[in-house]
């Protein structure tokens, strides 16, 4: 037998398939269908975890999603460790291996115990008392340098780990007519009744097997067959449904608006030996017509001192053992019973064996329908006592029932307490439905869907407790979501309890009210929650702020209506008038894996790269990152570093030729008849009077007048505009330019096509660019009077057609060729070729800028930052002075544009020429600036220039033009760095190299 | 993720397909040369924010990429209705918030 303690039959497992796994080091066996909980408890192990802050000895509580104390890590090796698992739900499979996380050196002599001594520090607010507000403690050395690096490594819960994860999450999206979220009675009823009318249904639950609480009925017929029988008939039902999609193991953790619900489900976790190439876990993206939630409830513990011991568990958990895996939790029980389902659990354990010493019950007169039963069976009954103390040091061993201070004490292993049932409506409240709290039931219950959403709660989510209720409630339900008006189906019920009210709050604490456990996962206790409402927190989502209560991994699925009851009753008022706190997604924890899906690694960010880039990577290229564009940024020989392989190729530019991968400027095609109106009207340039086959420098403004794109923009026919726009900028501006054709000027016949990826663009610059070219050209006459600065002609390269700009972003003589992008890569080893021959080079983005700076061009996005008008960087020349309307001009004559004072582009030499600027260093006026001086302006580019043989830098300084001449300073960490304001054009400034 | 009914493409797309453009019905004015500063300056930078319906611009820009107004609960975060760029906010009837 796989653990001393398993019962001889029945249940749900298979005695025969014996699977051995290790708990801390510790090897014991379990059988198949075990939850490594019911298998640990099966081999007498209580002992699991120890509690966040105290450190105390803590066992397993519950039998589900619920479980606050057992979390637990699982190693698969290979980076598989998985922390913070709930043993509850954890699969037992042959050679798995757990590990109790928040001990140290190990569980059962753990040292951070001595943290329960520090108990009256750590009470609520400690956090804000003492890590914010360390004077509080009077001297605090020793507090910043013993308490608390003590306190923070003990607190905590396990471990992430360190490797990347190996495993492959899946990702898939499904629509359905009915999302019925939950598999028990109540869930089932309203698949089968969906399922009936031909509609396609998803039924999900969160346990490995559908069913829910029926898995755990021993005694329950459901229409004169037991539970079990009607379970597996309904299932069977279901599966042969072919528009039914049954989901086990999937956790609905996140509802969000228009019925869209999401879906985490384990796909082999739970497998031995998975399938190396199989998913571990997919997510689901459910949008439903209708969904169902069929959530249940969870059992709230009773609280009174030192209920937190291993082996004082929920009753209805230790029911679930028994009956469901054939485990006994202990052979000697003490059953503390505010609620009737505890006595059918008594009953439950009394027949698989268990000795029930006594059923305690706080309420006054005890249970109704099924105390007879228990009468009957000889369990003895107190009613209106509760538990007061209790003993035992890693496990329960004794009780001390009474009804004040004093009582007797019984032996015992184990105590199983229910104080009730809370409805689950973390689903409903995350759906933004409205709770409302409902005094009979003692719970917030789901009052009205929120708007978009078309959804119903049934069952015991919905206070509709009991198997008989729950499963004609679903049955309803599911019958509605499909249409059909009032079609009821009766269920016959043998030996339901019908009876699930209970107790809210604390149960008689007394004197020891500190150790009276509310929030079992954060340690917080009754008199936590009073402290918090004594120091003045009156909402509940204050109070649980303060205390951490409900904060855990958990979110309080045991504690939070305790909590809430307890505060209410300190400040003398109604539950609901201390209100509730959020429930927030995901209902269970759920793996980054799972969320990111497919998108990490490679995959995370799409990367662009240019028809050219083969090319690059072959002859060893340094890329950086622009936007999503892989770009060249400059080209090594040998061992050459960035500084000396820029000096080389901007030499080279500036002497023979170099040739640029300029592909990924934005280019977007704008067609028709009133295309030079509607350019006219978005940039600051005249573009009516532009002649077919020349070209114009573009500003691009937003309204507010400031600079927020650039580009050449060619005229290649009467109704036809080839426009460059920034690399980054591209989709922007074609987004913009979208906004006022559609609706701003819709009057305009014109049409915009991106066409960025279609055309690679190679630049060749320098004074031998024709040369380079004429070779290959065909149709194309390069002559400097033909083919002048700023134009554009339709020709022929290597055989392609083209369009052939004659631009410079150097200050040399240059073009651009545009080709298709599916001949870039062909065109640019035939450019390659030529230039080779003419001793010159390829140059990258670093070289680019610097080869600009020198002939002052602006960057947008550098030079400026969207506070920057054309008259700033010295481009009041470009705006159309005839023009009437653009987009920002208004603007340009706004009192805060005009005024004096505003920063504008200057040029930058440092009195030591060798010395390069950091870029965004501060100018100021005097050397030593006192602390709080305004700057003037900021350094916007900094280089240095091999063909200058100096630093050169461009900034935005305050008046700048009327301070050319004179001496300003950068203030740096090392020393103040004099510099002479200067014209930004350090090179060339008649441009007669650029129009050769 | 919202479902956004596209008035051009005639059916709900996934918010993913859509970016959002700011408020709706804010008109740039004819001949901004003969409008005020303060007059420019409010249409620059004053934007209403309601809490309740608000008429706001979208772009099916991952679709037909066309431009298009919605009435949108900032509440409840429903999009009750969407209609074409350049046509006036439509009169909420009272059901519209029925969420059908
Ligand atoms: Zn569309």
């Amino acid at each position: 037998m796989a653990g001393l303690h398993r019962t001889n039959g029945g249940g749900r497992i298979d005695r025969k398939k014996r699977l051995s796994f290790t708990f801390d080091g510790k090897s014991y066996e379990g059988v198949a269908g075990d939850t490594l909980a019911s298998a640990l408890l099966a081999n007498g192990v209580h002992l699991v975890g120890r509690s966040y802050k105290y450190h105390r000895p803590r066992g397993i509580l519950s039998a589900g999603a619920e479980e606050p104390n057992a979390l637990v890590a699982v190693d698969r090796g290979d980076g598989r460790s998985a922390p913070n698992l709930r043993a509850t739900q954890v699969e037992l499979y042959d050679g798995l291996v757990a590990e109790s996380q928040n001990r140290w050196p190990s569980l059962a002599y753990d040292v951070g115990a001595v943290n329960g001594l520090f108990s009256p520090l750590l009470a609520a607010g400690f956090y804000y008392k003492t890590f914010m507000g360390p004077r509080l403690l009077g001297s605090n050395w020793a507090w910043h340098k013993i308490y608390e690096p003590l306190i923070r490594r003990a607190a905590g819960l396990g471990k992430a780990p360190t490797q990347p994860d190996p495993d492959r999450y899946a990702n898939g999206f499904a629509h359905c007519d009915v999302l019925v979220v939950g598999a028990g009675p109540a869930g089932l009823a309203a698949a089968l009744a969906a399922a009936e009318s031909g509609a396609r249904v998803i039924l999900c639950d969160e346990q490995a097997e559908l069913g829910g609480s029926l898995l755990s009925e021993w005694s329950i017929e459901i229409d004169g067959v037991p539970a079990a029988a009607w379970l597996a008939e309904a299932v069977r039902t279901l599966a042969a449904s072919p528009r039914v999609t049954l989901l086990p193991r999937t956790q609905a953790f996140g509802y969000f608006a228009q019925n869209f619900v999401a879906l985490a489900e384990r796909l082999t976790d739970h497998l031995a030996k998975p399938e190396p190439s199989a998913p571990r876990e997919r997510l689901w993206q459910v949008r439903a017509k209708h969904v169902v939630l069929a959530t249940g409830a969870i059992e709230r513990p009773v609280v009174f001192p030192d209920n937190d011991r291993p082996g004082i568990m929920l009753a209805d958990a230790a029911r679930t053992y028994v009956n469901r895996y054939g485990v006994r939790c202990g052979s000697r029980a003490v059953v503390v019973a505010a609620c009737d389902s505890g006595y059918a659990t008594a009953l439950d354990l009394r027949r698989a064996g268990v000795d029930v010493a006594m059923i305690v019950d706080p309420r006054p007169s005890g249970g109704s329908a099924v105390s007879g039963a228990v009468k009957a069976a000889g369990i003895a009954v107190e009613t209106g006592a509760t538990v007061i103390a209790t003993r035992g040091r890693q496990r329960v061993s004794a009780v001390q029932i009474g009804r004040a201070t004093s009582g007797t004490w019984v032996r015992c292993d184990h105590v199983l307490m229910t104080g009730g049932w809370t409805p689950s409506v973390h689903l409903f409240s995350q759906s933004r439905g409205k709770l409302a709290w409902d005094e009979a039931a003692q719970a917030f219950l789901p009052a009205s869907v929120a708007p978009g959403q078309s959804q119903r709660s049934v069952g015991a989510c919905r206070g509709a407790f009991g198997i008989a209720a729950a499963l004609e409630d679903g049955f309803a339900a599911g019958g509605e979501a499909v249409g059909w008006a009032a079609r009821a189906r009766d269920f016959k019920v043998a030996s339901d309890v019908a009876d699930f009210s209970g107790v809210l709050g604390a149960s008689n604490p007394g004197a020891h009210e500190s150790k009276a456990f509310v929030d079992f996962q954060h340690d917080v206790t009754v008199r936590d929650l009073k402290l918090a409402a004594q120091e003045g927190f009156r909402s509940i989502e204050h109070v649980k702020r303060y205390t951490t209560t409900g904060m855990a991994t958990d979110q309080g699925k045991t504690s939070n209506l305790n909590a809430l009851a307890i505060v209410a009753d300190h400040l003398g008022k109604p539950v609901p008038a201390v209100g509730l706190t959020t429930f927030r997604q995901p209902y269970t924890p759920v793996t980054f894996g799972t969320i990111a899906g497919a998108s990490r690694g490679d995959l995370f960010d799409p990367v662009r790269r240019t028809p050219c880039d083969g090319w690059a990577q072959a002859v060893g290229a340094v890329f950086e990152d622009v936007g999503a564009w892989k770009r060249a940024r400059h080209f090594p020989e040998g061992s050459e570093d960035m500084h000396a392989a820029v000096a080389r190729e901007c030499r080279i530019v500036r002497s023979a030729v170099g040739m640029f991968d300029a592909s990924t400027l934005g280019k977007i095609e704008v067609v028709g008849p009133d295309a030079a109106e509607f350019l006219e009207r978005l940039y600051i340039n005249p573009f009516q009077k532009l002649g077919v086959g020349r070209c114009r420098y573009g500003v691009l403004l937003n309204e507010a007048g400031f600079i927020i794109d650039d580009g050449v923009i060619g005229r290649i026919a009467a109704d036809r505009f080839h426009v460059t726009t920034t690399t980054g900028g591209a989709a922007r501006v074609l987004n913009m330019m979208e906004d006022y054709a559609q609706t701003e000027f819709p009057e305009l016949k014109v049409w915009l096509t991106s066409t960025t990826e279609q055309w690679a663009v190679i630049a060749v610059q320098g004074p031998k660019a024709r040369e380079v070219l004429a070779p290959l050209v065909e149709g194309v006459d390069l002559d400097a009077t033909a083919f002048p600065h700023m134009s554009v002609k339709a020709g022929r390269i290597c055989d392609v057609d083209a369009r052939i700009f004659r631009v410079s972003f150097t200050g040399e003589l240059g073009f651009e060729i545009n080709v298709p992008a599916d001949y870039g890569a062909a065109v640019w080893e035939a450019v390659w070729r030529e230039v080779q021959k003419h001793g010159g080079c390829a140059y990258g983005t670093e070289s680019m800028h610097v080869l600009r700076a020198e002939k002052g061009f602006i960057i947008v996005g550098q030079e400026t930052d969207g506070t920057v008008t054309p008259d700033d960087v010295g481009l009041g020349w470009a705006i159309g002075k005839s023009k009437r309307d653009f987009v920002g001009l208004r603007s340009l004559s706004r009192p805060d544009i005009v005024r004096s004072g505003r920063k504008q582009l200057v040029g930058l030499l440092t009195a030591d020429p060798k010395l390069v600027l950091e870029e965004g260093a501060q100018v100021t006026a005097e050397a030593k600036p006192r602390v709080g001086t305004p700057a003037l302006g900021h350094v916007t580019s900094a280089y240095w220039s091999a063909k200058l043989g100096r630093s050169i830098a461009l900034a935005l300084v305050a008046d700048g033009r009327a301070r050319i001449g004179a001496r300003l300073n950068i203030p740096m960490p090392s020393g103040d760095v004099s510099v002479d304001v200067v014209a930004p054009v350090f090179l060339d400034p008649k441009g007669e190299r650029l129009n050769g | 993720m919202l479902l956004i009914h596209c008035p051009y493409c005639r059916m709900a797309r996934p918010e993913s397909e859509f970016r959002y453009g700011g408020e709706a019905h804010v008109v740039r004015p004819a001949e901004p040369a003969n409008v005020s500063d303060a007059d420019w300056a409010a249409f620059l930078y004053m934007r209403a924010n309601p809490k309740g319906i608000h008429a706001e611009r979208w772009r099916h820009v991952h679709g037909c990429g066309r431009f298009f107004n919605a009435l949108r609960n900032t509440v409840t975060d429903q999009i009750l209705r969407t209609y074409p760029a350049g046509t006036p906010q439509p009169a909420l009837d009272a059901h519209a918030e029925d969420g059908r």
